[in-house]
């Protein structure tokens, strides 16, 4: 790979964003690329906006990943993925979880939630992937798993087996968790 | 061995294999992970201090004893340890001794955008600044290893991206040093004038033989590549700067920035006439290399202010910019951070603004306070100000009702002396300790008040209440953060003492409460009359949505204070119980 696969995982502090990020940067690890990776700790992760860039390829330099850049946003929340769509590749997916999560604004009123953020990706010609997953995550037996979902389908889009990722998700998470992590990994990657 | 790190989980690392002993550091974003990893290392003495300045201290203790130590803080804790580190540089070290000054260019989680790099020139120190984290990991044994051999201390400056990246380092093996020996040294280490005049003029000496170092440390290296660009660049201005220009440009690529290595860059601006700057935030370099008589394109280009980025350098250097998608991006509200669902300090500030006229704030997940819809907080500057500025304002505007809120942390940190001089100079002030038992903003590090140690061992816990009565205070209550009625008339007793007085309202911040049976609470529709008072809490557990008020029951914690501003009794335990 010349070029490196520049994702974003966008969600609210606190939906386990960070937790996918480890994951992805074991999996390229054990691919033996090169990778890179971002976040953001301390005052956002009290329930504000929260990003996690990673980047892996033959040879990655930044650690960040730019407008108009990424390949893949995962979105664990629908406002996220709209504020953070145009950091996409005008080729690149967004995976968006149709979950919403009213930021404070919204809830004293101050501001409205936008009612028509697929209508809007679409209007741009955003390639996107619509997903329940916490509905998913539910249906695998473990209805906070959600981050493991969306993990799945981000997983299906990149050049890597799936046994890395099962290797992977087993090493990062809790032993405890490894089987239901699993299942709904599975989830994910068969949507 | 290749593990993928952030720059912090490097540094420590670094500190590991490079044999230190003793490392100690206050929390604070984005240094806070460096510690913490710290601790995981058996071999290492690591503890969490009360605040930076003292931090600096054991650390220069243990180095006198002739231990190899680290201290880590964020670019505002280096003005707290101001005092000792400047004067250190005076003294030297015995053991290696090296500082990380973690800076938050874009003011991720701070108050202000200071470069520290000015203070690796002003404390006559060595500055060492990392691109990545293979780099943080070496420049700790290189630092320490400058520390020994020229007899001072080393400044390694990350930013919040070198700190909270991740990239590959290698890993070796721990190096045993051992201790130096310790003999008294009045001269070195005991700071009479006397003793001070006899170093000074080694401090220039000691600047003159690291400077010339500086031209030939390793890290200080030029990368061949394109005559399309010439560039100096270092920190995280590397990174950028060669992803957007990659093999079209020639590098100087600096780590050892103080002493400045002026030979390497008389050479490299003498080569290539036309070189460009990359540094992010003030123009550090930029300054030295205009007083050595030469000239660089630095900020006449690139901001001084925020971080610095690849789209930056390709647009002043190359003028172009990555194709990109037009999204409706308009009206998008705000995701501002928010005290969360059963925080402990959320009912305590519905109770303070309904008591008080002018409320001085300060630095933790309470500052959140300020946020809208609670809105409390007229003031908030650094850890600690929160009492003396609440004095302040008592001065000159008696009539006022005046409170100081202070976390337990801050207060440990430096709010004590405040205190003291609140009640010697007798200020009609009104404190609220918000105490959660725990460093909440930084994530949860253990402190004085939390009856644990950085390893979460039992340490014994220091008594506030005993701390306040010490300093003089009578009036003081203590009250449960999540009783409303009594918090409320805590406040009342307290402003109406007419004197400094205390509150202190306590509850586990609600993240580490994890032993607490959580009932989640309800809106019975039939008695809710949507007066939305429960909404002016600030909660992001209750939301208005299509003409109802709601609460998500998954984020409700049961902590009830929803239920003790509602008037019509109409929250209820999740599934109909009263
Ligand atoms: C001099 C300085 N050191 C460290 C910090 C980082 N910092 C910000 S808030 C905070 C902790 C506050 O803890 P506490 O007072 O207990 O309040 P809580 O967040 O728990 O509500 C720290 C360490 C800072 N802003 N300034």
């Amino acid at each position: 790979m010349k070029q490196p696969i520049n994702i974003l995982i966008v969600g609210v502090g606190g939906q386990g964003t960070l937790f996918a990020g480890k994951v992805i940067g074991s999996v390229a690890e054990r691919c033996g690329f090169d990778v890179k990776q971002s976040e953001v700790h301390g005052m956002a992760q009290r329930g504000g906006s929260v990003v996690t860039y990673v980047r892996f390829g033959n040879n990655v330099v930044s650690p960040l990943v730019e407008k108009g850049e990424a390949d893949i946003i995962v979105a664990f929340e629908q406002l996220e993925a709209l504020r953070w769509s145009e950091y996409l590749k005008p080729a690149g997916t967004i995976i968006v979880n149709e979950l919403k999560i009213s930021p404070m604004p919204v809830i004293t009123g101050a501001a409205q939630y936008p009612d028509n953020i697929f209508a809007r990706l679409e209007q741009a010609g955003v390639s996107t992937i619509r997903v329940n997953a916490g509905q998913l995550a539910a249906d695998s037996g473990n209805p906070k798993a959600l981050n493991i979902v969306l993990l799945g389908l981000l997983a299906k889009r990149l050049p890597v087996a799936r046994e890395l990722w099962d290797a992977a998700i087993s090493e990062v998470g809790p032993a405890q968790s490894r089987a239901a992590n699993l299942l709904a990994f599975d989830k994910g990657w068969t949507f | 061995m290749r593990k993928l790190l952030t720059g912090n989980e490097a540094i420590a690392r670094g500190a590991y294999e490079a044999g230190v002993r003793v490392a100690c550091a206050y929390p604070g974003t984005p240094s806070t992970e460096i510690l913490e990893n710290i601790a995981q290392y058996s071999e290492i003495d690591s503890q969490w201090s009360t605040n930076e300045k003292v931090s600096v201290e054991v650390a220069q203790g243990a180095c006198f004893a002739g231990a190899r130590v680290l201290v880590a803080m964020k670019h505002v804790g280096v003005n707290v340890a101001a005092d000792p580190l400047f004067t250190l540089g005076y003294n030297g070290v015995n053991g290696g001794f090296i500082f990380v000054s973690a800076d938050d260019p874009g003011m991720h989680s701070s108050q202000n955008e200071q470069d520290n790099r000015y203070y690796a020139k002003f404390m006559k120190t060595v500055l060492l600044e990392p691109s990545d984290s293979q780099e943080a990991k070496e420049l700790v044994g290189q630092g320490l290893e400058i520390s020994e051999q020229f007899d001072t201390p080393v400044l390694l400056r990350t930013t919040t991206r070198i700190s909270h990246s991740k990239s590959l380092v290698s890993l070796s093996p721990r190096q045993e040093i051992p201790l130096k020996p310790y003999e008294k040294n009045p001269v070195k280490n005991f700071v009479m004038p006397a003793h001070q005049r006899i170093k000074r003029p080694g401090i220039e000496d000691r600047l003159q033989r690291l400077a010339k170092y500086a031209d030939t440390f390793p890290g200080n290296r030029v990368e061949e590549g394109g005559a399309e660009f010439a560039v100096i660049t270092s920190g995280p201005g590397y990174l950028y700067a060669k992803e957007a220009l990659g093999d079209r440009a020639t590098y100087l690529k600096l780590t050892m920035t103080w002493p400045l290595p002026a030979g390497l860059i008389r050479d490299f601006i003498d080569k290539h006439g036309k070189v460009y700057l990359v540094e992010e935030g003030e123009p550090f370099l930029e300054e030295q290399i205009n007083a050595l008589g030469l000239s660089v394109i630095g900020k006449e280009l690139f901001p001084r202010i925020g971080e610095l980025s690849a789209a930056i350098v390709r647009e002043k250097l190359l003028g172009t910019a990555l194709q990109r998608l037009t999204v409706d991006c308009s009206a998008v509200p705000g995701r501002p951070p928010v005290l969360c669902a059963g925080c402990p300090h959320r009912g305590v500030f519905a109770m303070v603004a309904k008591s008080a006229d002018i409320v001085t704030s300060d630095i933790g997940c309470y500052s959140l306070g300020f946020m809208s819809p609670l809105n409390v907080g007229d003031t908030c500057i650094d850890m600690g100000a929160s009492i003396p500025n609440a004095l302040g304002f008592a001065k000159v505007l008696p009539d006022r009702k005046i409170v100081a809120t202070i976390g337990d942390s801050t207060f440990l940190h430096s709010g004590i002396t405040g205190l003291i001089d609140l009640v010697y100079n007798q200020g009609a002030v009104t404190v609220v300790i918000l105490d959660n038992r725990i460093t909440g903003m930084t994530g949860h590090q253990q402190n004085p008040a939390s009856g644990f140690d950085i390893h979460g061992k039992p340490a014994p816990q220091v008594d506030l209440e005993q701390i306040v009565r010490a300093c003089g205070i009578t009036s003081l209550w203590t009250v449960d953060a999540y009783d409303l009625a009594q918090t409320n008339a805590a406040l009342q007793a307290a402003l109406a003492s007419g004197g400094p007085a205390v509150v202190i309202a306590r509850r586990p911040c609600i993240l580490i409460q994890r032993n607490v049976v959580r009932e989640p609470l309800e809106i019975a529709a039939d008695l809710c009359k949507r007066c939305k008072a429960c909404l002016k809490v600030g909660c992001p557990a209750i939301e208005f949505a299509g003409g109802v008020v709601r609460i998500d029951s998954v984020m409700c914690t049961g902590c009830g204070v929803c239920r003790q501003v509602c008037k019509f009794g109409a929250m209820r335990k999740a599934g109909g119980a009263q």
